[in-house]
């Protein structure tokens, strides 16, 4: 059976370009950069020939800006983590109630272990900020403000360079967790005034296991991992060199195609969107369809849950997935829904789409073909309809 | 990912019996959309009080659904007092297992089999008794009898247990002390009730003497006291030291039946019959 992958703002497929360029590094130019010999030694430049493709898809001035991790949660804990060390006196952070676990979930336990206070902003049914709270929430103990780029479960775009400007004319440090918008929208760093940028290698077509964080040149930091000299003293830990190499092709790669590519990604999910609108009755998108990911589209389907709905598609093939509190392990459907305003039952019966550059007309007309039954089916073992 | 067994997907994926029977004998319907999961049971009695026909219609995830169209495979043919015995594991061992985290799921089909059973006694709308019980998680409208119910049944010993089974403690955590009570006060009976077991049974008898003497007692000591206060006991089975009886008349709306239950009926057994004895309610 074929495989549909709509999953891609879960993961993505390797790109076979990646993979080439990694290969060398399993198997021929294995070294250790940080060596003296040739034999490691000569693998420290291909590490920052990627440190420059990194930097130039997010627009960095410096490729000392950037400091490559093993993940986007890496990324965003070591970015926190730095503006609370350098600021021992400021103990308030100002976040967002739809960010990532990544995030959220560290902010939560800042609360509850170092005595760190944190506002969540909230948003609006379509998932957007107001900025007047934002504005009126910064105090002069706020060491941090944290807010994504775009929300992975629905793909609204928050306006970040106003939000950069915002923080930055406050005096405030600001990090964003992009790894849902690198290597989708284009990014220009020289344009925003943001300290810290985390981005992931798995959601652009590169690797699981590396991620990279961006960090303002003057702004001042202080190392999650503590270790070794590698990253300038900055991240300890041997460098993952293959994965780091493959990053930096996966970046080159997405920087070449971003134009034709998010044309291709919009048109394909604005076509399943509209076809799922169109055979489906009782469905609704979740989030900002002015400002989203050109990928991303999350529908819920009322009356029905969606594991249900997800465990029908595989049957198919077709993998996507869902703000169920069925498919989390938890009771709670999804929070970022849920900060919406958006009702439980509604909450349980979203699904989310989410396109990649190997998304096809062909597996989008695929989907419009089967879903509509399976909707159908379920609705007709669900005792209200 | 979870890890389903065969069946889960086949009754998922091909359910058994889905629909609603009109003018039904037993309705029982519970959960709710705002929670995640809701299950719709209805069946007709034929001449003899055994379901003839069943069907479900369930609001779910896979192990929801597959636990509904189970449990109605289940339940056909059998008297309402045999079906009464069908306990949530049944339900989940029928299915060849359920992932810890998805057993409120068989929980629920018990529930709505409770409930259906009530309804066809005349005795419910068809919505779960216990919810007039004491609610104890306040977030998924929990009551404190499916809580020592599922405690009892699947000898659970933890909280996340607790969760994972009926969904209390899921959700604002609130009520996770009142749980590690309700916890330590079920495992304290249930470990008094294994002392007894291992320490008495000198003069064992047969089964069948056993059940003669049970019957004979409640016949003709303990229901000529209960009736006193316009009360009655009737006896309905026997499974080994487990005594399973109907409190009738005042006796079965008495919110102190419990107290009545354990230390008039179940003390007095013990006294007659073995100290292992424990009595259960039928309800």
């Amino acid at each position: 059976m074929k495989t549909i992958y709509v999953d891609n703002n879960a993961t993505t497929k390797v790109a076979p370009e990646v993979v080439e360029a990694m290969l060398p590094f399993f198997n021929d130019m294995w070294g250790n950069p940080s060596s003296m010999h040739t034999f490691g030694g000569q693998v420290a430049k291909h590490v920052e020939r990627a440190r420059e493709q990194v930097a130039k898809i997010i627009g960095a001035q410096r490729t000392s800006e950037i400091i490559f991790t093993s993940c986007g949660t890496e990324s965003d804990n070591a970015a926190i983590r730095a503006a609370l060390a350098t600021n021992p006196e400021k103990k308030h952070i100002v976040t967002t109630t739809v960010e990532h676990p990544a995030v959220l979930n560290l902010c939560q336990n800042l609360e509850k272990h170092e005595c760190v206070e944190v506002t969540y902003l909230p948003v609006d049914a379509k998932g957007r900020l107001d900025l007047e709270k934002l504005k009126s929430s910064l105090r002069d103990d706020t060491a941090i403000v944290s807010i994504m780029w775009a929300n992975n479960e629905t793909g609204t775009v928050f306006p970040i360079e106003e939000i950069a400007q915002i923080t930055h004319e406050r005096g405030i440090l600001f990090h964003t967790d992009a790894v849902q918008v690198v290597g989708k929208l284009p990014i220009d760093l020289k344009k925003t005034p943001i300290d810290f940028l985390s981005l992931s290698g798995h959601k652009l077509h590169a690797s699981k296991g590396v991620g990279a964080l961006y960090v303002q040149r003057g702004t001042k930091f202080s190392p999650y991992i503590i270790g070794g000299h590698q990253e300038s003293g900055r991240r300890g830990g041997t460098e993952s060199v293959p994965l780091i190499v493959g990053l930096g092709a996966a970046c080159e790669l997405a920087m070449n195609s971003m134009e034709v590519e998010r044309a291709h990604l919009a048109r394909l999910r604005d076509k399943l969107e509209a076809g799922i609108l169109e055979k489906v009755r009782r469905v609704t998108v979740n989030g900002d369809r002015e400002n989203r990911l050109p990928n991303t589209t999350n529908t819920s389907f009322e009356s029905i849950e969606g594991e249900s709905i997800l465990l029908m598609l595989n049957e198919y093939g077709i993998c996507a997935s869902s703000g169920s509190a069925c498919t989390s392990g938890s009771l709670e459907p999804s929070h970022v829904l849920l900060a919406m305003g958006i009702l439980h039952e509604k909450a349980h019966g979203s699904i989310r789409w989410s396109l990649s550059r190997y998304s096809t007309e062909e597996e989008v007309d695929f989907i419009l073909e089967k879903l509509p039954p399976v909707i159908e089916h379920l609705r007709k073992l669900s005792p209200v309809s | 990912m979870w890890n389903y067994s065969k069946k889960v997907i086949d009754h998922f994926l091909h359910p058994r019996n889905v629909g609603e029977i009109e003018n039904p004998d037993g309705l029982g319907e519970v959960g709710s959309l705002a929670c995640g999961d809701m299950l719709r049971l209805t069946f007709t009695l034929d001449e003899n009080g055994r379901i003839k026909d069943a069907k479900f219609k369930t609001f779910g995830c896979a192990s929801a659904i597959a636990s509904s169209s189970a449990l109605t495979e289940m339940i056909k043919g059998k008297t309402l007092e045999e079906a009464e015995k069908i306990t949530n594991r049944d339900i989940a061992e029928f299915l060849g297992g359920l992932p810890e985290e998805k057993m409120h799921c068989s929980v629920m089909g018990r529930e709505a089999l409770e409930a259906a059973i009530d309804n066809a006694r005349g005795e419910s709308n068809g919505k779960p008794h216990q919810l007039e019980g004491r609610v104890v998680c306040k977030c998924f409208g929990v009551t404190e009898d499916v809580i020592r119910e599922a405690i009892r049944i699947n000898n659970l010993t933890t909280v996340e247990e607790i969760t994972h089974f009926t969904k209390a403690g899921g959700g604002c955590t609130l009520c996770h002390d009142e749980l590690k009570k309700m916890l330590e006060e079920e495992r304290g009976i249930a470990a008094e009730a294994k002392e007894k077991e291992v320490t008495v049974e000198t003069k064992a008898m047969t089964n069948v003497e056993k059940v003669h003497r049970v019957e004979e007692l409640l016949k003709n000591r303990i229901a000529p006291a209960l009736a006193q206060d316009g009360g009655g006991v009737e006896l309905v089975d026997v499974d080994k030291n487990v005594v399973y009886v109907r409190l009738k008349g005042a006796c079965a709306s008495c919110p102190a039946s419990e107290r009545t239950m354990r230390q008039f009926i179940e003390k007095e057994l013990q006294k007659e019959v073995t100290q292992s004895i424990r009595v259960e309610e039928m309800v």
